[in-house]
């Protein structure tokens, strides 16, 4: 069904008529086509026909207010007494509070007031980081001294959370960024002949860099969203504010356990992804027709302790990193679900580009220090 | 300054930002007082409440209890004052990864000496006192809204305080629960001898239970009456005032 208008002009009254099914799912008529009859000479009064109107929803209830604005607009008395009972009391109740006039968003500005606002707010977050790890820093070393203030209970349950849980992801990423390492060195090696050498440099990639590195990563994607959704969500259900009432500082409660966690449990997921990683290189190459034998002994004769430290080290210090990024995230959510979602993408995005730019300062300090 | 006033709000001004939610409140609640703040729906009553209990920093004025400045205290002065002071929040803000009884616990063995056995007990007698003997081993999850409360009930009176403050404490409940939860609230405060600071706007339980409170007005973002709410209900002249205590019915 069509819905229908028709201007009719008498004497200074604009009649109009309205037929058909005025109905979201009907088509209708612009309401422009109305002006231009307001407009024309000697209309003092619009009045309504709507003997033919066979049914109507909010299409039509927009239609005529439409009609009433302009109306109001052009000083135009509008007679409403024909239009259905329904319309009539809508109409009055969409009318009865006034338009808030007063302006809640402030005005957006040119793009100048804009990076002027950007930056305040920038300053704002650089605060809050600066003040959560200053306070972190103070919760540490409270631990170092075991006077921190958390619960025995929740440090083993992160313990196993971050540490023995994660075994099945690292397992399957280490053994196949090994093979990957292996395969691709493989194919240079082998047009000098010097398969043998796939051990150094699976043994060395890993052990440096790859293990570290993708522990970090994995460990990003896996806890620091698990972090940062849980202290967002305890943070907008209020449950960070009853700790702070109850005079628990929620840093030393909650962020502490899963720092001390994460930093414990990254160096022992780092040797393993390390072993796993040199385990998919003996793979490949048992492949290539060398023996494991020959492979482990060459990949002894490769490493050295540094290198072993050099990765136990980074993965501490992404540790601290990933759990860092994902408690300073979730503690800085607030109001929504979307904010707890929105605070766990930010934390995985903040704790990778941290163990990148950290790993490039490590790359530059370990070559000014020869090791 | 009275003396005998166990907090006092002076000249306070909340803002988020440079948008002002309320400006110059200033009232004192007295020692034993069952305090209402009341006011319409996005008024700042809550705000207020946060303010009251340092997790909002004020724009201006100050906060005192028992006469002492409790916005320019230091952390430990802080945690000192807020010791004596039990919450219930608007969704009970019960700790979910632990289970009931491990709510309370946790709440006594940071401020006492007792042993493991004695807390046991103490827990179970303050979920008893509230109506949830059984459910010391239950999580947050697993109870109802109104179960939660009463369990948020018990963890703010943990540890006996002076001054007990309820957000919303009827929000999400039955009218029939909402009541007993508030006779409640006066029996366990009349008991411990408590002042109680109560955040609402359910009409039924302010009148019945205020004995002093205040009133915020969003549009002109300040305290436009003080005193009981039923007495307000008598005397007030003030239009917007009645409008809120008779539910928007003409004075008769």
């Amino acid at each position: 069904m069509v819905a229908g208008v028709a201007y009719e002009r008498t004497e200074g009254l604009l009649l109009v008529r309205l037929s058909g099914e005025w109905r979201l799912s009907s088509d209708r008529p612009a309401a422009e086509g109305f002006l231009p009859e307001l407009a024309a000479q000697g209309i003092r009064r619009v009045s309504f026909d709507t003997s033919g109107l066979q049914g109507w929803d909010s299409v039509l209830l927009a239609f005529v207010s439409r009609l009433v604005t302009h109306c109001g607009a052009a000083r135009v008395e509008v007679d409403r007494a024909q239009l259905p009972t329904g319309v009539q009391r809508l109409l009055e109740l969409a009318e009865a509070v006034p338009e808030r006039t007063e302006e809640v968003a402030p005005p957006r500005g040119g793009w100048l007031s804009r990076i002027g606002r950007w930056t305040y707010r920038w300053a704002d977050v650089d605060l809050e980081f600066l003040t959560f790890l200053g306070q972190a820093t103070l919760a540490a070393g409270k631990a170092l001294v075991f006077r921190a203030r958390f619960r025995r209970s929740d440090l083993a349950f992160h313990l196993q959370a971050t540490g023995a849980n994660a075994l099945p992801i690292i397992t399957l990423i280490s053994l196949i960024v090994g093979l990957i390492l292996a395969f691709v060195g493989a194919l240079q090696l082998q047009q000098f002949g010097a398969d043998i050498f796939i051990a150094n440099l699976v043994g060395i990639a890993m052990l440096r860099e790859m293990g570290a590195l993708m522990t970090g990563i994995i460990m990003a994607g896996r806890t620091g969203a698990a972090f940062a959704s849980e202290l967002g969500t305890m943070k907008v259900t209020e449950e960070i504010d009853a700790l702070v009432t109850f005079g628990i500082p929620p840093i030393e409660f909650l962020v502490l356990p899963r720092m001390i966690a994460l930093c414990l449990m990254m160096p022992l997921l780092c040797t393993y992804a390390n072993l796993l990683g040199i385990l998919g290189g003996s793979i490949v190459g048992t492949l290539m027709g060398l023996s494991s034998e020959l492979y482990w002994q060459q990949t002894l004769s490769a490493l050295s302790l540094a290198d072993l430290g050099v990765g136990l080290f980074k993965s501490a210090v992404y540790g601290i990193l990933v759990a860092v990024s994902g408690c300073l995230r979730g503690m800085q959510a607030s109001g929504s679900a979307s904010a707890v979602g929105a605070a766990a993408t930010s934390a995985v995005v903040t704790a990778i580009v941290a163990i990148i730019v950290a790993d490039g300062l490590f790359a530059v300090v370990c070559n000014a220090l020869g090791i | 300054m009275t003396g005998t006033a166990h907090i006092a709000v002076q000249d306070l001004t909340m803002a988020f930002g440079e948008r002002v939610i309320q400006r110059a409140v200033t009232f004192e609640v007295a020692r034993g007082a069952v305090f209402i703040i009341m006011g319409g729906s996005g008024s700042g009553k809550s705000t207020l409440l946060k303010h009251m209990l340092g997790l909002l920093e004020p724009a201006g004025g100050d906060v005192l209890y028992e006469g002492r400045s409790f916005t320019r205290a230091e952390p430990e002065e802080r945690s000192r004052i807020l010791r004596r002071v039990g919450v219930l929040y608007q969704r009970g803000a019960l700790w979910s990864s632990m289970t009931l009884a491990e709510n309370i616990a946790l709440v006594l063995e940071e401020y006492t000496e007792l042993t493991t056995e004695e807390i046991r007990e103490l827990a179970s007698l303050k979920l008893a006192l509230v109506g949830l003997k059984g459910f010391e081993h239950y999580y947050p999850s697993e109870i109802s809204g109104g179960m939660q409360k009463r369990a948020g009930l018990a963890r703010a009176m943990a540890l006996d305080p002076q001054i007990l403050f309820f957000d919303e404490p009827s929000a999400g409940l039955d009218p029939v629960s909402s009541r007993r939860l508030d006779e409640l609230i006066l029996e366990l405060s009349r008991s411990l001898g408590a002042t109680v600071v109560v955040v609402t706007h359910e009409l039924a339980s302010l009148l019945a239970i205020g004995s002093d409170g205040v009133f915020l007005d969003g549009d002109s973002k300040t305290v436009i009456a003080r005193g009981r709410p039923r007495d307000l209900l008598e005397t007030c002249p003030d239009p917007r005032v009645q409008r809120f205590l008779r539910r928007g019915e003409a004075r008769r």
